[in-house]
């Protein structure tokens, strides 16, 4: 059976983010030998799980606060070896995904990112992930080890069960020499902030918010602000097709608070949520891989051979998004 | 005047977005992967990711007088002809071409190793001007593991994911570089120096216009990197696949025709409240 390292960052006050937690929990069910390393500028050693017969072990430091490559691959490497561990389950969040799959390599291991699953399969580990931008769903097992395993986030209830690690030992690394310094964050302002990950509804805008209407005139300005209003209102995360982003992107502000940040789909992202509502978007394939995670789905569109009528939608109503959106912005006022 | 970079961009290529997939048995080149059905038949698009980054990795060099930019690429020979017949009119680039497998079912391990040492041997690459680039993750494993290896094996430890945008500060004070991170937000670091390993996403130039000029200027070199291409060897040891499947069955889609806009209103409000 494998020993597992489950390995975190800790947010800036020094917990475990929902990500890490969700880690463990998939540690936790999979069974066998555990330890826990963390990495960050400090560690809150209350908020940490009392699991008695894990060993807790941490990299701290100011060097070690912020997201970087040189400095975050030492310390995971330096856990990883302190550890023992042949399997280590980390959150597959943006810092771990940059660095993890280059401490394999020096590890002499192997990294797999985004699974999806993970569970025993004649008994070893076996982890699910997507191939082909979540065209093909794969199950698989390494006969290499250490393997860092990546799950994606939302993919395991997190932990949950009392605080307040015994004992933690520290772990010394010198931070190596590096040429990047971490210099800020950068985050659209407040009525621009479209992109909500724990948003229950996910809205998406396609191309048609911006094609000429009956009318035969453009509706710009009217998409923008109905929509607006409805993510005020809905408290929804904002997609778009790429057909609408490259619009935006072209300097024709359209949504003023769309950006390529906001495309769902194949060369877009593949977020999480339990719904999803699609409104002048055709549902094309390149679209429609985008929504892998969406539970529920419906659309507004005017064609009833739109792609979401072929079985990518529960639900397809043959309406005007206008005028559809207009009566959901009055009733959710 | 800022010292001329030396680019070079890991592209790798994938089935056009617009086919449909099916996963197939595993063929007899490489008995332990499974395959694509008709796989060698399916047109091919550069990886998209890795085609913004090779149309950023031109921007940059045209703002740095005397740099160079080379794409290295692992496929197999027939389809990387294809495929750069018409990614040679969007940008000025030097094709180092490996004969080898594009699915996304071989290792990133193994993808890796074969880059690294192409890369290692180009001749007039000066390594300490290296900015590596590639996409982040791409269209065939979406891994974003490759370059991170690379970047271990050519012993590259600066190193960035899911970049939007690198900017040059003034007289040499290094490179402004923008990561996307969580919640639609990014993360902003200064690079003094390369070299440097740069996964892109998007970024924000749009694809440049076809210029038959550059296509001409590359294609002297392509013909000729195609038939030097070497054969990688690929067929080390990688996941062990218990099963490859197409997702479930597609969803029965109730199609609404003639329902006032605000009873399908009130029916979509009544949907977002359910648990
Ligand atoms: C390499 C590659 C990668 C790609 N990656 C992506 C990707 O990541 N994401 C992505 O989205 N696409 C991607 N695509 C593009 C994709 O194939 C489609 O072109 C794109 O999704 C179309 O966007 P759209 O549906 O918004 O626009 P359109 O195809 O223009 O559709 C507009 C829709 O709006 C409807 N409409 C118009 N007015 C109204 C109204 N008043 N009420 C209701 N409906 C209305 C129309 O009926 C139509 O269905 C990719 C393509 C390629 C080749």
């Amino acid at each position: 059976m494998d020993s597992i390292l489950v390995l975190a960052h800790t947010e800036a006050d020094g917990t475990l983010g929902k990500p890490a937690l969700e880690a463990l929990s998939a540690a936790v069910a999979l069974g066998g030998e555990l330890t826990l390393g963390l990495v960050g500028c400090t560690v809150a050693q209350a908020s940490l799980p009392a699991l008695p017969s894990v060993r807790v072990l941490a990299v701290t430091g100011e060097p070690f606060a912020n997201p970087r490559y040189a400095t975050d691959a030492a310390a995971a490497e330096a856990l990883c070896r302190a550890s023992g561990a042949s399997l280590i389950l980390a959150p597959g969040t943006s810092r771990w995904a940059r660095v993890l799959p280059g401490v394999a390599y020096r590890l002499g291991g192997r990294a797999d990112t985004h699974a999806t699953g993970l569970a025993l399969h004649d008994g070893a580990p076996a982890i699910t992930r997507w191939f082909y931008r979540q065209r093909i769903e794969a199950v698989l097992t390494r006969a290499e080890r250490p393997w860092i395993v990546l799950p994606d986030a939302g993919c395991f209830a997190p932990w949950t069960g009392a605080t307040g690690a015994a004992h933690i030992e520290s772990v010394p690394v010198d931070p190596p020499s590096t040429r990047t310094t971490w210099e800020r964050i950068e985050a659209p302002a407040a009525d621009r902030q479209t992109i909500r990950p724990d948003a229950k509804l996910l809205f998406v805008a396609g191309a048609g918010w911006t094609k000429k209407q009956a009318d035969g005139a453009v509706h710009a300005a009217d998409a923008a602000a109905l929509i607006h209003n409805f993510l005020e209102r809905s408290q929804a995360s904002l997609g778009g097709s790429k057909s609408l982003v490259d619009l935006s992107g072209e300097g024709e502000a359209v949504l003023p608070f769309m950006t390529h940040m906001n495309q769902i789909g194949q060369t877009g992202a593949t977020p999480r949520h339990p719904k999803g509502l699609s409104t002048c978007c055709h549902g094309e394939e390149p679209h429609v891989v985008g929504w892998r995670f969406i539970a529920q789905r419906r659309a507004v569109n005017l064609d009833p051979n739109c792609g979401w009528a072929r079985g990518k939608a529960d639900v397809l109503y043959i309406a005007d998004a206008f005028a559809v959106l207009r009566e959901l912005n009055r009733l959710l006022a | 005047m800022p010292t001329p970079l030396h680019i070079v961009v890991c592209g790798g290529i994938v089935p056009d977005p617009l086919q449909t997939l099916e996963p197939a048995a595993p063929n007899a080149a490489f008995p332990a992967q499974p395959s694509l059905k008709n796989e060698m038949m399916l047109p091919a698009v550069l990886d998209p990711w890795a085609a913004h980054a090779l149309f950023e990795a031109a921007h940059l060099s045209a703002q740095v007088p005397g740099s160079k930019v080379w794409l290295v690429s692992l496929g197999p020979k027939a389809k990387l002809q294809q495929v750069m017949m018409t990614i040679a009119q969007k940008a000025p680039f030097e094709l180092v071409a490996i004969d080898g497998p594009a699915s996304g079912f071989t290792d990133a391990f193994a993808a890796a190793a074969a880059l690294a040492a192409t890369i290692e041997q180009i001749p007039g690459l000066d390594r300490g001007r290296l900015l590596l680039f590639g996409g982040w993750e791409s269209a065939s494993r979406g891994a974003g593991s490759t370059l991170q290896m690379v970047g271990e094996r050519l012993g590259i430890t600066e190193q960035f994911q899911g970049v939007d945008r690198i900017a040059a500060r003034a007289e040499g004070a290094g490179f402004e570089i923008m990561e996307r991170i969580e919640g639609g937000r990014h993360q902003v670091s200064l690079l003094s120096s390369p070299p440097a390993v740069l996964g892109w996403a998007t970024g924000y130039l749009p694809e440049p216009r076809n210029n038959p000029q550059v296509g001409m200027a590359n294609m002297r070199t392509i013909m000729p990197a195609l038939q030097r291409a070497k054969a990688a060897a690929m067929n080390g040891a990688g996941p062990s696949f218990a099963s490859v499947r197409l997702p479930a069955v597609e969803r029965q889609t109730r199609i609404v025709k003639d329902m006032p806009p605000e009873e399908i209103a009130r029916e979509i409000v009544a949907w977002m409240g359910e648990e």
